[in-house]
């Protein structure tokens, strides 16, 4: 073990193809037991920087700068140090968890081996550990569900399969990729406790993926935004919701309706980000969100600008004003 | 500040369903034994009016879409009636039926699968008239669509890979808007997009009530989605409508079960940075 070094350090990482890059520099470090979350839009590079954390990455696609966890780059390890380490000292939550199971095996069966291929314990006890692990994602009637196949299962029992699979070697990080975006909203909030909870008592740290800022803000202490490959702002979730000090940031919270910001008589308009996330191999020069920011400039269009600032980190040439930055002064 | 429509929303319904069921027969369980049957829909009334935007709100299979079927005509229901301006569409005629179906249009979840990718977005746009068989200046109806929607003309020339999702967005409502359609159904039309885009749909939505008098029959399962587009909202649960309501009223106090279980279900930023979201 690596006593209290971070479990993930992610240094200048890129992953490309040799045609176009997804995720351009991005740097970011989650302590033990730290809750970080990553959101953007689609497109933004959000999956593509949790498969390479993973080793996962689809066929043509390759990584560079350092990823360190559990004492390795993970950029220089092999294929079989990586599968030998998946589930163990990393393990991920997928969007679907229908795609994401073996369809024809038992999900009890999935769960112990699981157990089975990285600690060692016999048959017997796995399938006693895989007992209990149903039980703690309050699944009913674990003794028989163990026995149903995936497609046997409601979507949100299927997640909490996943779930299980994903903490049942106390793995020091769990990446979680939009673990509920495919589920029916009553569920979600269920499913996000039980991950909660399952984090907490186990003191992994969570990466958790989305595109749902109230997702992050329940779940996650400090949060990175991605906008076209990469962070623009990052800070603690507390800071960068309130006082968000990047446009996309600004502009993002602005969009999302709340009961709150929704007149009674009907007349309210939401504000929205006007046009469109720029395609990768067509990324505008300077800062990339400049063609849908209200305060670009011929700076903004000619130089990147890079994070920068103590705690809150915005890379932005002209921040948005805030009241946190009257205090400061 | 006095608003003005056009189109007073307490006039008489367009689209209405009254007492009406729909059942399904599901697979036998053994060769001899009689099909199961599963009630989907039981006595639903249900109204909208011209410039009026109704909510539909409700559990995953609560009925939601089976409903929408209904409405739009593609099935006919097991009891009850759907009434389109005052008639009863499935006893009224052949000529009623077909100003019935170009009335109501439907724009779908996920604006990716449901145009063709390998068609020019003007060549989809023109696909409504063609299988209504609607006669008329095409060409015309078309730009006028364009500009409703907000789309530039160059739009037309391109295929659908080259739009972002809220764009394509427009255009599926374009294409539902090219019969010249009096009642709009939306599925869940933003919940494939992302936020910052969303809003752009959700402000076209509105403004095509306001200003072409649109009746709006709109479902999405974020419910201040909903609070934000409509002014009345129908909650449903296994297949029965189990309260209505003006949505921010329904959602700040709501009574039905089902209602209370959708408004605990909701996370905010707000509630998440207090700490207490997922208490
Ligand atoms: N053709 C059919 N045959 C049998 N059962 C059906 C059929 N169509 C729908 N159902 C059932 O009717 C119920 C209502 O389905 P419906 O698609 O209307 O739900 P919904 O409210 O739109 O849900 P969601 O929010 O998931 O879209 C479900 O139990 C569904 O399985
Ligand atoms: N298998 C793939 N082949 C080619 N491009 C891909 C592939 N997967 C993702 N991409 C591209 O990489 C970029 C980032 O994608 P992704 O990480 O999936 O975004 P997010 O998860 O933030 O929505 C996008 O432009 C996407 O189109
Ligand atoms: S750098 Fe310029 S264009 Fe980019 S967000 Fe800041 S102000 Fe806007
Ligand atoms: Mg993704
Ligand atoms: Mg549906």
């Amino acid at each position: 073990m690596t006593g209290s070094a971070p479990a993930i350090e992610v240094k200048d990482l890129s992953v490309g193809n040799g045609v176009v890059t997804a995720v351009r520099g991005v740097s970011f470090t989650i302590p033990q037991g730290g809750r970080m979350g990553l959101v953007g839009e689609s497109g933004s590079g959000k999956s593509m920087t949790a498969l390479a954390l993973m080793g996962l990455l689809p066929m043509g696609w390759s990584t560079h700068g350092s990823v360190l966890h559990d004492g390795v780059d993970l950029v220089k390890q092999s294929d079989r140090a990586f599968s030998s380490r998946r589930g163990r000292t990393i393990s991920m939550v997928f969007q679907d968890p229908l795609s994401s199971l073996n369809p024809v095996r038992r999900v009890g069966e999935q769960i112990s081996w699981v157990i089975r291929r990285h600690t060692g314990a016999d048959k017997k006890a796995a399938e006693q550990q895989t007992i209990e692990l149903m039980t703690q994602m309050k699944l009913p009637r674990p003794e028989q569900l163990v026995r149903a196949y995936p497609h046997e299962i409601s979507g949100g029992q299927r997640q909490r399969i996943m779930i299980a699979m994903a903490l049942a070697c106390y793995p020091q990080l769990i990446i979680a990729d939009e673990p509920t975006t495919a589920l029916d909203v009553t569920v979600q909030k269920q499913v996000l406790r039980l991950l909660n909870g399952a984090v907490n008592e186990r003191g992994s740290a969570l990466l958790m993926i989305t595109h749902d800022l109230p997702i992050i803000a329940a779940m996650c202490d400090t949060v990175a935004v991605m906008y076209a490959g990469r962070i623009v702002e990052m800070g603690p979730v507390q800071e960068v919701f309130r006082n968000p000090r990047h446009h996309y940031t600004r502009g993002l919270l602005d969009s999302q309706p709340t009961m709150d910001n929704i007149a009674l008589d009907g007349s309210a308009r939401l504000v929205s980000i006007p046009g469109m996330v720029p395609p990768l191999h067509n990324l505008p020069t300077g800062c990339a969100f400049n063609p849908r920011c209200p305060a670009a400039t011929d700076k903004c269009r000619t130089v990147m600008p890079e994070l920068a600032g103590e705690g809150l980190q915005a890379a932005c040439w002209h921040p948005v004003d805030s009241a946190s930055e009257v205090a400061a002064q | 500040m006095t608003a003005v429509t056009p189109f007073p929303a307490d006039g008489r319904p367009l689209l209405e369903v009254r007492q009406l069921s729909q059942q399904y027969f599901l697979r036998r369980q053994k060769l001899f034994a009689p099909r199961p049957i599963l009630k989907v829909l039981q006595d639903i009334d249900f109204a909208v009016r011209p410039g009026e935007a109704v909510g539909l709100v409700g559990e995953s299979g609560s009925g939601k879409t089976t409903l929408t079927r209904m409405l739009t005509g593609v099935e006919k229901p097991h009891e009850g009636h759907v009434v389109f301006d005052g008639v009863d569409v499935w006893s009224g005629g052949e000529a009623h039926r077909r100003l019935f179906r170009r009335s109501v249009q439907v724009v779908l979840q996920n604006p990716r699968s449901s145009l063709d990718p390998r068609m020019r977005v003007g060549t989809s746009l023109l696909e409504p008239l063609r299988s209504l068989k609607i006669e008329g200046d095409h060409a015309a109806r078309v730009l006028e669509v364009l500009d409703q929607v907000g789309l530039q003309k160059s739009a037309l020339e391109r295929f659908p890979h080259e739009f972002s999702g809220g764009q394509l967005q427009r255009i599926a409502i374009a294409r539902a808007l090219m019969p010249n359609p009096r009642v709009l159904i939306a599925d869940e039309p933003v919940s494939a997009l992302d936020v910052s885009i969303q809003a752009q749909v959700l402000n076209l939505l509105k403004d095509l009530v306001r200003d072409l008098g649109l009746g709006l029959v709109f479902i999405a399962h974020d419910l201040s989605v909903v609070a934000y587009t409509t002014s009345k909202v129908y909650v449903m649960s296994s297949g029965k409508i189990v309260e209505v309501g003006k949505p921010l009223d329904l959602f700040r106090n709501p009574s039905a079960e089902a209602t209370q279980n959708l408004v605990g279900a909701v996370l905010s930023v707000e509630s998440g940075l207090a700490g207490n979201a997922l208490a």
